[in-house]
């Protein structure tokens, strides 16, 4: 009963938050409202015995996604105005559009096939949901999980060689062009007549 | 009253029609067209933990994981495009994103 009343609780929150963040017109407070978001479907993961991932989420969503999009989001000098021109124009199309994926997901889902038959298994009291995952991730998951892996690092190399910007108007050292060089390019001999003394 | 299968499940689809409209309406915005695409993989995400929790089988687990590794790339390699095209033409409304057309 508890329980019920949190989901419910938590899943409003959740949907209202979805809703302002489509459509809030400040793209700063779309970003908060999906950080709001996040946090309330961690919760609701909690209510699902996943905590390891829940605290995943918050670190990993709030803690790293939401502020590289609120950077960018103040770094970008946005006209909003243009953007949201013919906003609602769209509106009687998406309702259609939303409304169907919505219906035939919920004739499916909350039938009889999903709402009776799985119950969740009782945990004993030792369980470790990190435990039980890590060992999944380390044992049958390997190769996914090196793959993922690779794919941080592709994710980070690209990132970087996307934004990267050379400014011409520095000046870099070329260690080569150093190394190469002689005597005779810096050092110029010239012989003198010697002074007399007075 | 317990909480079922059902009830996440649909959750989850609300959640995902709520993005499928966002990106309706904002379709020329890019920011928010990525945090509708974000929100659309967090219900999916609330889908595999509700399956994984109530079938006893954390392999959903698993995945939940790897879809959470995957948008974190995705998204970071999105923004990152975002502020290249911004530094060039500086808007990043989509219908100006036309000189590729034929």
């Amino acid at each position: 009963m508890f329980e019920a009343v949190i989901f419910y609780v938590f899943a409003a929150i959740l949907l209202a938050a979805g809703l302002r963040v489509i459509t809030a017109r400040n793209p700063v407070h779309a970003a908060m409202f999906l950080v709001l978001s996040f946090f309330t479907a961690s919760g609701i993961w909690l209510l699902l015995r996943a905590e390891f991932l829940a605290i995943a989420l918050l670190l990993v969503y709030v803690g790293a996604v939401m502020v590289l999009f609120l950077f960018v989001v103040m770094m970008l000098d946005i006209n909003i105005e243009r953007l949201r021109e013919g906003f609602w124009k769209n509106l009687p199309l998406a309702i259609v559009v939303g409304g169907i994926m919505m219906a035939e997901m919920a004739a499916v889902l909350a039938g009889r096939y999903f709402g009776v038959a799985p119950r969740p298994r009782a945990l004993p009291a030792d369980y470790s949901n990190t435990k039980e995952l890590g060992r999944l991730i380390y044992t049958d998951y390997a190769f996914a999980f090196e793959v993922a892996a690779v794919i941080l690092l592709v994710a980070i190399i690209a990132a970087i060689a996307l934004t990267l910007r050379k400014r011409k108007d520095t000046r870099y050292q070329d260690p080569s062009l150093q190394v190469r060089v002689r005597r005779e390019d810096r050092v110029r001999l010239v012989s003198m007549p010697a002074e007399k003394d007075q | 009253m317990t909480l079922t299968l059902s009830h996440y499940l649909v959750l989850g689809a609300l959640l995902f029609a709520i993005s499928v409209i966002g990106i309706f309406l904002n379709r020329r915005n890019l920011i928010i067209l990525l945090m509708a695409i974000e929100l659309m993989l967090l219900s999916v995400n609330l889908n595999f933990v509700a399956f994984s929790h109530f079938l006893g089988d954390p392999a959903g687990q698993v995945f939940v994981f790897f879809i959470l590794t995957v948008a974190a790339a995705e998204s970071a390699i999105g923004l990152a495009i975002l502020v290249v095209l911004f530094r060039a033409i500086h808007t990043i409304n989509v219908e100006d994103l036309d000189t590729l057309k034929g």
